[in-house]
């Protein structure tokens, strides 16, 4: 087994990831721009870096050009399926966590068959997964029939739950889940710390090496990336970069994407301490584009509709519709009485999402695995 | 190349069925689905891939197979197959489906630049054959494994140009023509032709047939491009038909080292 991109992490703790950034001289970015072959990470660094900013447009070119050669003219469509809100985290930012009181719902197998039959009836046929950390009341066993109970209904069973170990993850992909979806939330460690000051989630190294025991697993999808507000947003773009990278290097079978979550501010939780523009977000999509041009970049419901429109020609793969972030939203409980985890600013149904797609010169794609 | 004997009829045979047009098309990368079918009658493909993972018979009239045409052949791929067992369990599928006998072996166990696993698609291939399928191994060209794919009971061998999406062309152009040399299966260069004139040149180097998606799903009229390279597969036909003379370097004197010969 080879080292854990821990060890990359730890190693880049000495870099003068600042100094380097603003270093970065209008030419740096035009020779960058200009290889024409596999980008490097110091690459990734210009193009992350202000001084790209001017070079937006001629980095959405070739992001699009990329894009459309790789994934051709398509958007994949799916739906996230909020199964518990338990969580024994204290994560600061989460509107979730232990400390903040509101009555905590955990769907029975019943329920779970009301939800997932209400979203196939859109359409929808790659699904998500999300828990909270709560293993005790929401134990692998019940994850599991679960995700046997939502085989019936969807042909894609993707996970966002708390993290396991490699057997635990072996038992879930025997059930019939194909993708994992874990996100570090922030790279550095020093703030990983102060945001998750208790729970099991303190615990940085073993969620860094989350989607290495997935892969191990099984998984035939990974999907990481960081939440945008926690950390020095272009620091944190560049090592959940690097960290896809190694993890395509390391697991060249899987497919790696990467999301771009921006904070909102939940009830009971912390504000972002960084904001991440419209622009800071475009270039951090582009420049991850370049650099890792068959990486799957996912927009979710956080982005509003009129942004993810445009998103859709600069290097997204995957969005999330019709979503309801709170447990039993689409059919168990009206979405004014489950408690969300975030606001949705896209609230459009799937329906809508996929004529804007027709609108727009891409087909809608809810279909793109088939369980064997 | 299978070579022909009679011009005037030119079939292609796969697996005992007769194809007049020499364009393998996909269904992927489109962007709407609509595009399908006048991509097909303007290009004259007359057999199409399609991923059985985006089959999806739930969606009734909005499933993939319901855009192909009834006279064109669809020719479903195991995309997502990452060993020979997963290649089989989706050919199966296919089958049930009602994507008849033909199958397009695809496995990759490299996703950044998608090239196939040879060693996975000869076991898959061998089994699915074994099985009745007409089998069609994307497969990165190499001689021995050619012979090993035909040994398997493959149909016809499809070798990469260059990397899936890459438009690149030929970049494999000397393995393809030794593979076209000693092949006695039909060989049909898949994956990475990018325009009309490497679509050509692949069939004018002798290849039996060729497969065209991304370059004609993404360009910005995929009708007119379908159009272009049919075209370009029949020109490319003819000319490897007709026996072209080679090109030449430098002008030539007519008998400069046999000359004297004749004084």
């Amino acid at each position: 087994m080879s080292m854990s991109f821990l060890n990359t992490i730890i190693a880049l703790e000495t870099f003068d990831f600042d100094a380097a950034l603003h270093a970065v001289t209008a030419a740096d970015v035009e020779r960058t721009l200009s290889r024409d072959e596999q980008l490097d990470r110091r690459d990734l660094l210009c193009l992350l870096s202000p001084a790209a900013q001017p070079y937006l447009e001629a980095m959405a070119r070739k992001a699009r050009q990329l894009t459309l050669q790789h994934f051709g003219r398509v958007i994949g469509l799916y739906a996230p399926l909020y199964i518990s809100d338990h969580c024994a985290n204290a994560c600061t930012y989460c509107g979730f966590h232990a400390g903040v009181d509101f009555p905590r719902t955990k769907l029975t197998l019943a329920e779970i068959e009301q939800e997932a039959a209400a979203i196939a009836a859109t359409g929808i046929r790659h699904i998500l997964v999300l828990t909270g950390e709560a293993p005790a009341q929401t134990p692998l066993s019940y994850l599991a029939d679960t995700v046997r109970l939502l085989r019936a209904h969807f042909s894609s069973i993707a996970l966002e739950i708390f993290p396991l170990d490699e057997a635990e993850y072996r038992i879930l992909r025997e059930a019939g889940a194909d993708s994992l979806t874990v996100y570090q939330e922030v790279y550095d460690r020093a703030i990983y710390q102060e945001v998750h000051p208790a729970g099991r989630k303190a615990d940085y190294d073993w969620r860094l090496n989350t989607p290495e025991r997935g892969a191990r697993a099984g998984f035939r999808a990974l999907n990481i990336g960081p939440l945008f507000g926690l950390g020095e947003p272009r620091r944190e773009a560049w090592l959940a970069a690097l960290h896809a990278r190694w993890l395509e290097v390391e697991f060249p079978d899987v497919e790696i994407s990467l999301s771009l979550p921006r904070m909102t501010k939940a009830a009971g939780a912390i504000a972002p301490r960084h904001l991440v523009s419209d622009i800071d977000f475009v270039q951090f999509m582009l420049a991850w584009r370049l650099f890792m041009p068959r990486l799957g970049i996912t927009i979710s419901t956080r982005e509003a509709a009129v942004f993810r429109d445009r998103l859709l020609h600069l290097g997204a793969t995957r969005f999330s519709c019709g979503s309801k972030t709170g447990v039993g939203g689409y059919a168990v409980r009206s979405q004014e009485q489950a408690p969300v985890q975030f606001a949705v600013t896209d609230d459009r149904s799937v329906e809508d999402v996929a004529a804007m797609l027709r609108r727009n010169g891409c087909q809608p794609i809810f279909k793109d695995w088939e369980l064997v | 190349m299978t070579e022909t004997m009679n011009a005037a009829d030119d079939a292609l045979l796969l697996g005992g069925v007769r194809f007049t047009n020499r364009l393998l098309t996909g269904t992927g990368k489109f962007a709407s689905r609509d595009l399908i079918a006048p991509m097909l009658a303007a290009s004259g493909s007359e057999l199409i891939t399609v991923a059985l993972r985006r089959v999806d018979p739930k969606a009734g009239e909005q499933d993939i197979l319901r855009y192909i045409p009834p006279s064109v052949r669809v020719l479903p791929n195991t995309s997502g197959a990452r060993t020979a067992e997963e290649a089989v369990r989706i050919a199966r599928l296919a089958r049930a489906a009602g994507c008849g006998d033909f199958i397009k072996i695809e496995v990759i166990t490299d996703n950044k630049y998608l090239l196939p696993d040879n060693a996975e698609t000869l076991r898959a291939t061998e089994i699915l054959a074994k099985e009745g399928f007409i089998v069609l191994p994307y497969m990165f060209p190499d001689l021995t494994v050619s012979r090993q794919l035909h040994d398997a009971g493959a149909a016809a061998v499809m070798p990469l140009g260059s990397p899936i999406g890459s438009n690149r062309g030929l970049e494999m152009k000397a393995m393809i023509r030794r593979m076209i040399e000693s092949s006695r299966l039909p060989v049909i260069v898949d994956a990475g032709i990018g325009k009309p004139s490497q679509a050509a040149e692949a069939m004018e180097i002798g290849a039996d047939a060729v497969l065209v998606n991304t370059a004609i799903a993404t360009s910005a009229d995929p009708v007119m491009a379908g159009k272009a390279f049919g075209l370009a597969v029949q020109a490319g036909r003819l000319a490897r038909l007709a026996q072209l003379a080679g090109e030449k370097e430098y002008a030539e004197a007519s008998s400069p080292l046999t000359g004297f010969l004749r004084g």
